[in-house]
């Protein structure tokens, strides 16, 4: 490379890489350090370095606990996920062809692609109390009432649906890779259904469903808007307790060093898969 | 052939959980009943109540036009960045690869936050230009991975080949890499445009409260009671962003399948 290409190399990646340094990692730089202050340091106010703002976020039971909460939610929903999506991501990827196939894949992964928020109201719409659900459960058996609103497992089903169509994308994927000729000399020796799914298909579709459950847990373990919105009251979770911190308390050093504790526990996630996701990527 | 019965049904179950209550929705936004009672009745009522409400107008209109920014912004300096990867090779070009992504990866809510910190911090403050700055650098890493797909599949000797017989570096980007990569800078251009205008999370932390977009001001609106007309704007809404994403679709071919 010529000193000229390289100056224009240079050019060329500057700009987007500069935004992403200003939009990205400085501000989650300054979030480091705004979580090791006693208070905000803008105006006349007096600061201080503490190590407080995480002795709080960690020793405090009630945030212990709503981590925790958070975490048994991200376990739950990927686990609905998975039990849900594989076998979708089966049916499209060995038992469908053409253009059957591709608009059927088209179909499933649409939603994902669509506005998240407003499809989690029209979950509230249809879980409310004499919401459709319940209208419909009623008329169909008299006197039934089928008020799941304001539950954990409507925030369960908002999740799932939300984030359902990763794990088949994921799944599809890595099933579609799978040679037949290994299922059919499978077969041939007399291997059952049962055994063929435990000892070839799942050890090979493994890395797609890492690479699933890691894209569902994620962002599950802090979602604040689903819990809210189908939770009410019981949907207080770690996302919601960062959210106030930011939006009603203003104690922005603690809603940092929270905020920090929750990147920390993405980042093992992300490395600990990170084998997985590679391998599902290539 | 009771497999392939079972496989469809089990196929059609797992679309009508997904688009069930998205159906519902639109349903009921075409009922005259505010309290989305049964038996369905038509009416077109809550449409025409939503096309006089300034406050939902304006924040659509600002929606909109905040998305056709991002997508502009996004798309130039995305594929400028594609291009200069895929065209050389340096020391330090998988770190870079490396560092898009953790804006996809890391949750909104930690970005968000973080970028309303520092944007305090440096005097931006909350408002346009800060959901602006922020939609841009999450749409970024869509469009440099999209273009990246579509240019892999094309031969650098043809850009060299170009450069050999005496063509300028602005007649090759014209004549010959943007046209073969143009259905990936499409695609991602879409794929821009919707992930600023579906955006919540960063907008929630980052709008002026009174001064809001589409996502955020249906945010407060549910908060405080079910209203039709956010029924129909939500209607208006999904139907803009899966349309969208059909065009992507079909520009990115993403899936494998052709």
């Amino acid at each position: 490379m010529t000193g000229a290409e390289r100056l224009r190399a240079l050019g060329h990646l500057a700009p987007a890489y500069l935004w992403l340094t200003l939009a990205v990692f400085l501000p989650l730089s300054a979030m480091a350090f705004f979580s090791l202050l006693t208070d905000v340091p803008f105006g006349t106010r007096e600061w201080s370095f503490t190590f407080r703002n995480y002795a709080d976020a960690l020793t405090n039971p009630t945030y212990a606990t709503l981590l925790w909460k958070s975490v048994r939610l991200a376990f739950w929903v990927t686990l609905w996920c998975l039990i849900l999506g594989f076998p979708c991501a089966w049916v499209l990827a060995r038992m469908l062809q053409g253009r059957t196939r591709e608009a059927l894949f088209l179909l499933v992964i649409l939603p994902f692609w669509s506005n998240s928020l407003v499809r989690i109201f029209s979950w509230a719409i249809v879980l409310r109390g004499n919401g459709v659900l319940d209208q419909a459960a009623g008329s169909i058996l008299p006197g039934v009432r089928l008020n799941l609103m304001f539950s954990e497992s409507a925030i369960i089903i908002g999740l799932v649906h939300s984030y359902l169509p990763y794990v088949i994308l994921t799944c599809y994927l890595s099933l579609q890779a799978i040679d037949e000729t290994l299922i059919e000399a499978a077969r041939s020796l007399g291997a059952r259904w049962p055994r063929i799914l435990w000892r070839l298909v799942l050890p090979l579709a493994l890395p797609g469903l890492i690479a699933g459950a890691v894209l569902v847990f994620v962002p599950v373990v802090g979602s604040f808007m689903e819990p809210r919105l189908l939770g009410g009251r019981v949907g207080t979770t770690y996302g919601t307790l960062i959210e106030d911190q930011f939006i009603a308390v203003f104690n922005w050093p603690l809603g940092a060093a929270l905020s920090f504790i929750l990147l920390a526990v993405v980042l093992v996630i992300l490395a600990a898969a990170s084998p997985a996701l590679r391998k599902a990527a290539a | 052939m009771i497999r392939q019965t079972l496989a469809r049904a089990y196929l059609a179950l797992i679309l009508i959980f997904l688009y069930a209550p998205i159906i519902v929705m639109a349903v009921m936004s075409l009922n005259a009943s505010q309290f989305y009672a049964l038996p369905f009745e038509f009416s077109t009522r809550w449409y025409e109540r939503l096309f006089t409400n300034r406050e939902i107008l304006s924040a659509a209109w600002r929606s909109v036009w905040i998305a056709l920014v991002v997508a502009t912004i996004a798309t130039t300096l995305g594929t400028m960045a594609a291009l200069a990867l895929w065209r050389h090779d340096f020391p330090g070009k998988r770190i870079l690869q490396t560092l898009l992504f953790p804006p996809i990866a890391i949750p909104w809510l930690i970005t968000g936050t973080a970028m309303l910190i520092f944007f305090f911090g440096i005097g931006i403050g909350r408002g346009t230009p800060a959901v602006i700055l922020g939609h841009v650098a999450l749409a970024l890493p869509y469009v440099i991975v999209t273009v990246t797909a579509r240019t892999a599949s094309f031969d650098r000797a043809l850009d060299e080949a170009a450069r050999s017989l005496g063509a300028r570096p602005f007649t090759i980007a014209r004549r010959v890499t943007l046209p073969h990569a143009a259905p990936g800078i499409v695609a991602g251009a879409l794929f821009a445009f919707a992930v600023s205008f579906d955006q919540f999370v960063v907008s929630y932390f980052l709008a002026q409260p009174g001064d809001t977009t589409l996502p955020v001001l249906i945010y407060t609106a549910i908060r405080k009671g079910f209203t039709p007309e956010i029924n129909a704007v939500s209607t208006i809404i999904i139907v803009v962003s899966m349309a969208l994403m059909i065009l992507a679709a079909r520009y990115a071919r993403f899936g494998g399948t052709k």
